[in-house]
């Protein structure tokens, strides 16, 4: 009845060993029943992800299961165990489930508060569960994982506000025009992250695309992708009148674009707002233009210290995450310790303790007046009842079975005895 | 049928249960605008339901102090300083409410409500008992012409409140420093657009508020135009509004240029109703 977790991750272990040791969709199946088929292992989860391998289990012998899983990775995928060892970090007791939390509320991710690794992990338990390789432990720890990371998401702003160029790009077209669907993009120059961007406004309900660039065979290409339009170089200023928002990245190495120039667009638009993001290095159109009223000029520098602001602002809100966490985890301690046979013989003595003596109480009071022998033999006729109904439960509790935990749980549930004793 | 009801109800208890009602749904108000100054900081949605629960039970209230006054006057409460505040911060709410059905801009209430707890507070020091009504003004256009002129002001109001939204958000956007308030602020097209409808919506309205004084004037004294201060003032307002409009639809001012223009004119909305009352004698006083 211990928890553990092994694995690598983005931090450990650089991706060709984590290729190495992953545990692709077709092999998790197989893996998960060969792991748990080994004498020790009584339950176990496979977390396969790009950034992470990570196995969660439920060991009998917290000194020579770790060995035991250790084994199996390294058997499993012919890595002799040096190779992996430095990479491998095991968890035990509190910090594991302080890990699998952390993890489920991506507060251990890559880009802190991204949302993917909640639904990777679901997938994990799921897997878990149609192999039937889990129990009463690791659902339980897979539930508040997941409970957790919600809780997270709702009480701090961790998954907030954009922590990528494009995203943010997004995120300020929706502040200036209130429907993206109606709205005009033109690609002024093409370059990966210029893609990026549009794709993304794309995706947030823009419908209208053009493509201008200085090979116009390169524009019709884009603008195939993008099921857009493309438009010849020198007349983009022209067309600019009915463009809203502009991702400029040319390869010039002057601006493409001056002041007076956007000066005449905007007349020619009635000064409807215009958005231009410059993603160009160096700088490809004049920063004078952002003084012109309606119009949003933003470069690469602009981008990334927003990026960094929101990330910064992520971080802050992870110290708050952190201290949901250790909340979470005394409450899941708090019931796993209640597992233990000895607090559940306890409790069930108790239990049964205290609803005979209310049962004689009342009895008793109804007798009315009896002299002491008779009350003697009422209280001993109640003992023993209540000993002899006890006494199957009590015996398979303290015997050394492998899955008294799951006995102590079923008869915590069965009579109804909460997790409080500590 | 509900007017005489609400006749023999008036001294209920020997209370002026108006006064009630207004103060009332004041001090709603006060407690609405308060929390939706918080939720501008705080963000949280809880904040924004609450402080609009609260605006309407307090405009619930304020129309009942109305209906009530205006069952013991027997005509629109319009004929005071403290009528005619209450009055229009009532029309003020009235499209608040529309707005906010219509657009759901939670941090509207923000800018919106200390404004009319404002207006509410100056009504709540003024004299309060009603005098009869002086011949003069006794005639069918009263109502008319006050509920025009008040409905237009109401929007130009919103249109300033509108204005000052649109201007904060425009100074995130071209600083690019985007904290605080810029998350929660809409976004400046669909400000801009609320901005020039309620300009438009509040523009002919004060148009046919000063037609409707006209003819009453001529009827009440005789001349339609007496270049009375509050008469000047108006047409200065409505200058500016002209102004604004004409700007926009001409020479395509739009965005901070319509903002910072629909802010002038609610100054010379507020000096129009304010000013000219507070400093300025003219025939318009009894108001």
């Amino acid at each position: 009845m211990n928890i553990i977790v092994l694995g690598v991750n983005h931090k450990t272990a650089d991706v060709e060993l984590r290729e190495r040791i992953a545990f692709p969709g077709e092999k998790l199946t197989h893996a998960l029943k060969a792991m748990t088929a080994i004498d020790g292992i009584k339950e176990g989860i496979i977390l396969s992800t790009c950034n992470r391998v990570e196995i969660y289990g439920n060991i009998s012998d917290i000194d020579t299961g770790p060995g035991k899983i250790k084994d199996f990775v390294s058997s499993y995928h012919s890595i002799p165990i040096e190779t992996i060892d430095n990479a491998l970090y095991v968890k035990q007791g509190p910090e594991a489930v302080r890990h699998v939390f952390r993890v489920a509320s991506s507060l251990d991710s890559m880009v802190l508060g991204e949302p993917q690794i909640l639904g990777q992990l679901k997938d994990a338990f799921e897997k878990a569960i149609e192999m039937k390789t889990t129990g009463i432990l690791l659902n339980r720890l897979m539930k508040k994982a997941i409970s957790v990371a919600k809780r997270i998401r709702t009480e701090t702003r961790i998954a907030e506000n954009a922590v990528s160029i494009s995203y943010a790009a997004v995120e300020l077209a929706k502040k200036i025009f209130e429907d993206l669907t109606t709205r005009v993009v033109m690609l002024l120059g093409a370059g990966d992250m210029a893609e990026l961007a549009a794709r993304h406004l794309v995706n947030n309900g823009v419908r209208t695309v053009l493509v201008a660039n200085r090979t116009y065979e390169r524009a019709c290409e884009l603008a195939r992708d993008f099921q857009g339009r493309p438009v010849k170089f020198d007349s983009f200023l022209q067309e600019m009148i009915h463009t809203d928002i502009i991702i400029c990245s040319t390869g010039a190495l002057n601006y493409v674009l001056s002041k007076d120039q956007v000066n005449w667009v905007m007349k020619g638009r009635k000064n409807k707002p215009m958005f231009i993001i410059d993603i160009s290095v160096p700088r490809n159109i004049d920063p004078e233009i952002n003084k012109l009223d309606n119009v949003y000029l933003y470069d690469i520098d602009d981008l990334n210290s927003i990026v960094d602001a929101n990330l910064s602002e992520r971080r802050r809100e992870a110290e708050k995450a952190e201290a949901i966490i250790a909340e979470e985890v005394d409450v899941f301690l708090k019931w796993q310790a209640s597992l233990d046979a000895v607090p559940t013989i306890v409790d069930l003595r108790q239990k049964a303790e205290d609803i005979r003596k209310e049962e004689l109480k009342k009895a008793l009071n109804k007798l009315g007046s009896l002299d002491d022998n008779e009350i003697k033999v009422i209280e001993a006729l109640t003992n023993s009842i209540v000993n002899k109904l006890l006494h199957p439960p009590m015996v398979a509790l303290k015997g050394d079975s492998d899955d008294k935990d799951i006995l102590a749980a079923t008869i915590r549930k069965l009579y109804g005895i909460n997790g409080k004793t500590e | 049928m509900s007017l005489a009801a609400f006749r023999i109800l008036y001294p209920l208890f020997g209370v002026k249960v108006d006064i009630l009602f207004f103060e009332g749904s004041m001090s709603l108000y006060f407690v609405a605008s308060l929390i939706a100054v918080v939720y501008a900081f705080k963000g949280e949605k809880l904040l924004s339901r609450t402080f609009l629960i609260l605006v309407v039970l307090a405009f619930i209230l304020h129309t009942l102090s109305i209906v009530t006054r205006l069952s013991a006057a027997s005509h629109l409460p319009v004929t005071n300083l403290y009528e005619a505040t209450s009055f229009f911060a009532w029309c003020i709410v009235l499209l608040f409410l529309f707005i906010e059905y219509r657009y759901r801009i939670g941090i509207l209430g923000s800018f919106i409500l200390p404004l009319v707890f404002m207006l509410m507070l100056s009504s709540s020091a003024l004299p309060k008992e009603i005098k009869p009504l002086s011949p003069l003004l006794q005639s069918s256009w009263l109502g008319v012409h006050t509920l025009l002129a008040f409905l237009g002001d109401a929007a130009f109001a919103m249109a300033f409140g509108i204005g000052i939204m649109y201007l904060i958000q425009e100074h995130y956007l071209k600083t690019k420093r985007l904290s605080g308030l810029f998350e929660r602020l809409p976004s400046l097209q669909i400000l801009d657009e609320i901005n020039y409808r309620l300009i438009t919506l509040g523009f002919p309205l004060l148009t046919l508020a000063i037609i409707t004084g006209a003819i009453w004037a001529q009827s009440a004294w005789g001349s339609y135009w007496r270049w009375d201060p509050k008469e000047v003032w108006s047409l200065i307002t409505w200058f500016i509004y002209a102004i604004v409009l004409h700007v926009r639809i001409a020479a395509g001012w739009r965005g901070k240029k319509a903002a910072i223009l629909s802010i002038i004119g609610f100054v010379s909305v507020l000096f129009t109703f304010f000013g000219v009352n507070l400093l300025i004698k003219g025939s318009h006083t009894f108001l």
